[in-house]
């Protein structure tokens, strides 16, 4: 309270400042409502299909049947550690925390190699981008449907033309110490290009001059690349990230096409799990409890990088 | 050597001679061979005749006598035409919806000033990360609640709010100078007026870059559609040439899965080649899809 403004009287404090709040609130929304009105249409699907689905694993995963007719009954955390102590969950969960790093680090690496050697605009560099982003393009049913036949044991593509390099074929889908490799081959090949385009992106802020002035200074391009490109593009290394580790949650359509999570839950990732449980058991608790821990895990990730993406879509 | 001389001719002076650039230069070439090599076999596969036999199969050499068999095979087993159809819809269906939320709430954040708007943003933010597929399986009850198992609308309805298209929208609108809605304002034009004649046509741009990156993902989506459906007349194209695919490997009909495949790509790759600058720039601001 400024000194201008005078105090008000005792006596008319006990019902006026609550009625002038009540006001001020009224006041506040009716100045709001045209905003409000317009963010109804996305509000009421995000309230359906996000928030509200949320709502809806959350509940879903305290309940169970006994038989598949019987009517639900509360169990409880019961759903919870059922998924928790079935081995083809913790399976599921390995195999993807081994498929994120293993898909994300060399798909990664190869699309800053790829943003590196492309990063100057002449003819030849861009039908080589295009080439390096063709994979990201199709649906992966269908990357997964060429790689059915480059994975194919004895005639398929790989084994026509390496395999007479290597004394013994390894049964690329069929050997489950080799499968989820192979399934990894897919996501890379499809994801590079894609993370090569954030990375084209980054290197246009870094400075010419500075590189040449480093150049100048007697360093040479791992020099340059270490202490002035790499820690220019810190902001886009955190970025692609995020959508590889997502990526790495959310696409299994080559598993359900090429493997269907096997050979012996070799190649069963969560999402996979989740999709099984629902759709083959009809076990709806079960699937709900692995979804809501695979939420738990994605809220992790976003508290991580939630300021990240906050800034990159230019704050609230 | 001189066409490596023309490829780094606008290098600066001093790195022209250095040897690594070149050597990762190499590496991605030979790499982009590699990465064209399953479409390569795609097309040659989808041409080669039966008769080649099983063994000729991964051969890269085209065969001396192409036939389009394959073509007219995968053409009579899977229905593609109807499937084509189906995914145009779903496409098509979730665009013309999303339009109408990106740009009604893009503008709510660009220009409106309201009560509650950072939690709200937040909770658009969040939508990033919570990507619907994750959510297939509540989603997927609610849908059959509203009546909309086995039908098209089912598999759109989870799409029709983006948080991504909103957050582009926003950006677009707030680069539009106030002074022309001030104008308009003065005609006497009603918010809805000034969004659909000034703020709409002036961002034309990034509704063709959110066009592409909805139809490319939404052409692509399978798990979900694959949930909802269960009419084969009602399949999109990627359900579709997954159970296409599974008939023809039980007969190891490589060829047919082949021709198949290529028809299944063949629109995006075509609309891809000729409008590729676009099709670059719309996925770098997509971060995510």
């Amino acid at each position: 309270m400024s000194l201008a403004e005078p105090a008000a009287l005792p006596v008319a404090t006990s019902a006026a400042p609550r009625l002038h709040l009540l006001k001020r609130f009224m006041g506040r929304f009716r100045a709001s409502l045209p905003a409000y009105l317009l963010l109804l249409p996305s509000l009421v699907f995000l309230a359906l299909f996000t928030y509200g689905a949320m709502g809806r694993v959350f509940v879903d995963a305290l309940y169970q049947r006994a038989t598949p007719k019987a009517p639900v009954r509360f169990v409880g955390l019961d759903n919870i550690s059922a998924v928790l102590a079935d081995p083809a969950f913790t399976g599921a969960v390995t195999n993807n925390l081994i498929y994120a790093v293993g898909t994300a680090v060399p798909s990664i690496a190869l699309a800053l190699l790829f943003a590196l050697a492309l990063s100057r605009t002449h003819a030849v560099s861009s039908a080589l981008r295009a080439a390096l982003f063709l994979p990201v393009l199709i649906p992966m049913v269908a990357a997964s449907a060429l790689f059915l036949f480059i994975f194919l044991p004895n005639v398929g593509l790989l084994d026509y033309y390496i395999g007479r390099l290597l004394p013994v074929l390894p049964n690329w889908l069929g050997d489950p110490d080799i499968a989820l490799y192979a399934i990894m081959i897919i996501t890379i090949w499809k994801n590079a290009g894609y993370y090569m385009l954030f990375f084209l992106a980054g290197l246009q802020a870094v400075p010419e001059d500075v590189m040449e002035a480093a150049h100048l200074d007697g360093a040479g391009p791992y020099m340059r690349l270490r202490h002035i490109i790499l820690p220019e593009l810190k902001p886009t290394f955190l970025f692609v990230t995020v959508i590889a580790t997502l990526n790495a949650v959310t696409q299994v359509d080559h598993v359900f096409v090429m493997t269907q999570g096997g050979p012996s839950n070799a190649t069963n990732l969560v999402l996979f799990y989740i999709y099984q449980q629902a759709v083959e058991h009809y076990d709806i608790g079960k699937a709900s409890a692995a979804t809501l821990l695979t939420l738990a895990a994605l809220m992790g990730l976003t508290a991580l990088s939630f300021r990240t993406m906050a800034n990159r879509e230019g704050g609230p | 050597m001189n066409l490596i001389d023309r490829l780094y001719k606008d290098a600066p002076l001093a790195t022209r001679g250095e040897i690594t650039p070149k050597l990762g230069f190499a590496l991605t070439v030979l790499l982009a061979i590699v990465w064209l090599i399953p479409f390569l076999w795609m097309v040659v596969a989808t041409l080669r005749p039966a008769s080649d036999g099983i063994n000729a199969m991964a051969e890269l050499m085209p065969s001396l006598k192409p036939t389009l068999d394959n073509v007219r095979d995968a053409w009579e087993i899977g229905d593609f035409p109807r499937y084509t159809i189906n995914t145009t819809i779903i496409c098509t269906g979730i665009l013309l919806v999303q339009f109408v939320t990106i740009t009604l709430a893009g503008f709510a954040f660009a220009r409106l000033d309201f009560a509650g708007k950072t939690p709200i943003f937040y909770l658009f933010l969040m939508q990033l990360m919570l990507v619907p597929v994750l959510l297939i399986v509540p989603n997927l009850s609610l849908v059959a609640q509203l009546g909309l198992y086995d039908t098209l609308t089912g598999v759109m309805m989870p799409f029709f709010a983006s948080a991504f298209g909103t957050f582009l929208m926003r950006q677009a609108f707030e680069a539009i100078p106030t002074e022309l809605e001030d104008a308009a304002l003065i005609d006497g034009a009603s918010l809805l007026q000034r969004i659909r004649h000034i703020y709409v046509p002036l961002s034309m741009p990034s509704f063709s870059a959110f066009a592409i990156i909805s139809v490319t993902s939404h052409w692509n989506d399978f798990l979900w559609p694959l949930m909802v459906i269960n009419s084969p007349d009602k399949r999109p194209l990627t359900v579709g040439l997954s159970v296409f695919t599974k008939t023809a490997e039980g007969t190891q009909a490589w060829g047919t899965i082949a021709a198949g495949t290529l028809m299944v790509i063949a629109p995006l790759l075509v609309v891809f080649l000729i409008f590729q600058k676009r099709f670059i720039s719309s996925f770098v601001t997509s971060g995510i899809k």
